[in-house]
């Protein structure tokens, strides 16, 4: 009983905070709006191989930036642990006497549910841009695939922020792992247009998967397909997140 | 009934000893005062005794409760009030306390009450429903304090609480604490390294330094190791003949000249003060001038140290300094 009221107003907290953010919101939507946008109008015209379906750049962009949407603000709200710590909020949540998963799922359910906010915006922006939805079990699906993506790197974001201590490493992580799991991912162009090497990276993304699975639900169209999709990213979500609350746990409070 | 035993609690961070082997107990309902330069090792007492920090070695006990084994015993039982900041800037007060009250499994109407009660307590009442990153220091100071208390603490942690305020801000909290300690009979077990502070709350003091305590008693008993007050007297002439004579009187345990004034070591000098100026009188020496100087911690800090507070502060921060550079370890 009193783990869920925990996790209820972990939850809480994360959405008001959110919602009182303002610039936050918009900088964090934006973002990806501009690559939409400017990636979409720019490129609409070229023949981009391996685009499938008509090959219409936009709409084989569209999921690949949800995916990008998703990858960032999911992160930053699992590193949120470093801002608590640097803020001291993390010292109240840490003497509390509650237990240490609960700790951890009420962040996470937090973290989700502003991620899964900003990816839905992005989806409806996109409509208005002209993207068509397929019927309601495609949405459904892609919405799947958002939770499991948003999961994941979550979790990742709990990895990091056990292993950082503080925030000084925060440009290394942007550069070398948020940015490369980006562009690895084939959020913007076919993985397989990518040298053959760096293909091998590309495998190993869990965004790639995530990715995939939103294009094979919004535009028909998969290279692993949806099965396998499913498997890693639902194995990604729950393994990042179990190894994140391991570390948290195992991570002391000052 | 003891609300805190420690028996040598230890902390070391790789090659710092932070908490040197510390034992002492605090019995239900005392006010109890750490009293240390920074980096003697207050805040990493307070972090193990709150379960925010695993000790070294030793063994320490909150609210009949052992702080390894049974965390969430001990986390019940405790209110913390951290020594920088632990606000969410982006809730208000009453959010924050809200947030607190569920933290710790109160239900809703208990809540509403507990949280009137503490608002009206700190004085934040209209300021409830106000962002915290608009609240000034001291607004969020004694919001902290209220926090530490929604949920009714048996032992309550303040770790250096008026550090870095205005001294009114300051009496308040002071007044705050008392009442709290007084009305509530809460246990508090409070850090700072200011001497009048210590002095003007605690029933009993530890002064810490470098990890371990060099004295633990109350204020009073503190000061009296130095062998009580002093007082001067300023005379016209004959103040060598004098001193001979009252050094014989069996009160005065030491005294010296400086000049025409006598400076003499005395229990509760205010009391003595018109029996001296008598006892020169009938000798025909003409006191002009009496001056009456209580023994301060600061006095008892320099008797076991050999420094002042300040001193130690600074060699205290170039310690810490070199530890950063180091790795990164807290105080």
């Amino acid at each position: 009983m009193s783990a869920r009221t925990a996790i209820y107003v972990l939850w809480l907290r994360a959405l008001k905070r959110f919602w009182r953010s303002k610039s936050q919101i918009i900088g964090s939507i934006a973002m990806p709006l501009f690559f939409l946008g400017f990636l979409g109008l720019g490129l609409n015209r070229m023949a981009v191989p391996g685009v499938a379906g008509d090959g219409n750049y936009l709409r084989f962009l569209v999921p690949g930036i949800i995916g990008m949407s998703l990858l960032f603000s999911s992160t930053f709200a699992g590193l949120s642990v470093l801002w608590d710590r640097e803020f001291g909020f993390l010292k109240e949540i840490m003497v509390a006497p509650v237990s240490r998963l609960a700790i951890v799922l009420g962040r996470t359910a937090g973290g989700l549910t502003t991620g899964l906010i900003q990816g839905l915006l992005l989806l409806a922006v996109s409509v208005i841009l002209g993207f068509r939805i397929p019927g309601a079990g495609a949405f459904f699906l892609a919405f799947l695939f958002m939770v499991l993506i948003a999961s994941t790197f979550n979790g990742l974001g709990l990895v990091l922020a056990s292993l950082m201590k503080d925030m000084q490493g925060f440009g290394l992580v942007m550069n070398f792992v948020i940015f490369p799991i980006f562009f690895l991912s084939g959020a913007m162009y076919p993985v397989k247009n990518l040298p053959a090497a760096v293909r091998v990276a590309s495998y190993v993304d869990p965004l790639t998967y995530g990715v995939d699975g939103l294009r094979s639900a919004l535009l028909g169209v998969s290279a692993f397909g949806v099965g396998l999709d499913l498997a890693v990213m639902g194995g990604g979500a729950c393994l990042m997140l179990v190894l994140g609350a391991y570390l948290f746990d195992k991570s002391e409070a000052v | 009934m003891d609300d805190i035993r420690v028996e040598s609690l230890t902390k070391r961070f790789e090659d710092v000893v932070a908490v040197d082997a510390l034992s002492f107990t605090v019995p239900a309902g005392q006010l109890f005062g750490l009293l240390g330069p920074n980096g003697a090792g207050k805040t990493t007492t307070i972090n193990m005794l709150a379960t925010l920090l695993r000790p070294t070695s030793g063994l320490a006990e909150v609210a009949g409760h052992e702080v390894g084994r049974e965390r969430d015993a001990v986390r019940r039982s405790i209110g913390v009030v951290f020594q920088e900041p632990a606000l969410e800037s982006k809730l208000t007060g009453r959010e924050n306390l809200e947030f607190h009250a569920m933290m710790y499994g109160l239900g809703r109407e208990e809540r509403r009450a507990r949280i009137e009660e503490v608002f009206g307590l700190v004085d934040l009442g209209d300021k409830a429903g106000v962002l915290v990153e608009k609240y000034s220091g001291g607004m969020k100071r004694r919001l902290e304090i209220a926090r530490g208390l929604v949920h009714r603490p048996r032992v309550l942690f303040l770790d250096e609480p008026t550090l870095g305020l205005d001294a009114q801000t300051r009496r308040h909290i002071w007044d705050y604490i008392k009442k709290l300690n007084r009305e509530h009979q809460v246990t508090i077990i409070l850090t700072t390294h200011y001497m009048e502070e210590a002095d003007a709350l605690c029933d009993r003091v530890a002064i810490m330094d470098r990890g371990r305590f060099v004295a633990l008693d109350t204020p009073a008993a503190l000061k009296d190791i130095l062998g009580g007050d002093v007082v001067s007297l300023e005379v016209d002439e004959g103040a060598e003949a004098l001193l001979g004579e009252l050094r014989s009187l069996d009160w005065v345990r030491k005294g010296s000249r400086h000049e025409d004034v006598l400076h003499l070591t005395m229990e509760r000098g205010e009391r003595r003060i018109p029996e001296l100026v008598a006892f020169a009188q009938a000798r025909g020496v003409v006191v002009s001038c009496v001056n009456l100087r209580k023994p301060s911690l600061e006095d008892v800090f320099l008797h076991f140290t050999g420094k002042t507070i300040r001193e130690e502060d600074a060699t205290a921060t170039d310690r810490r300094r070199r530890r950063f550079r180091g790795h990164g370890g807290r105080t």
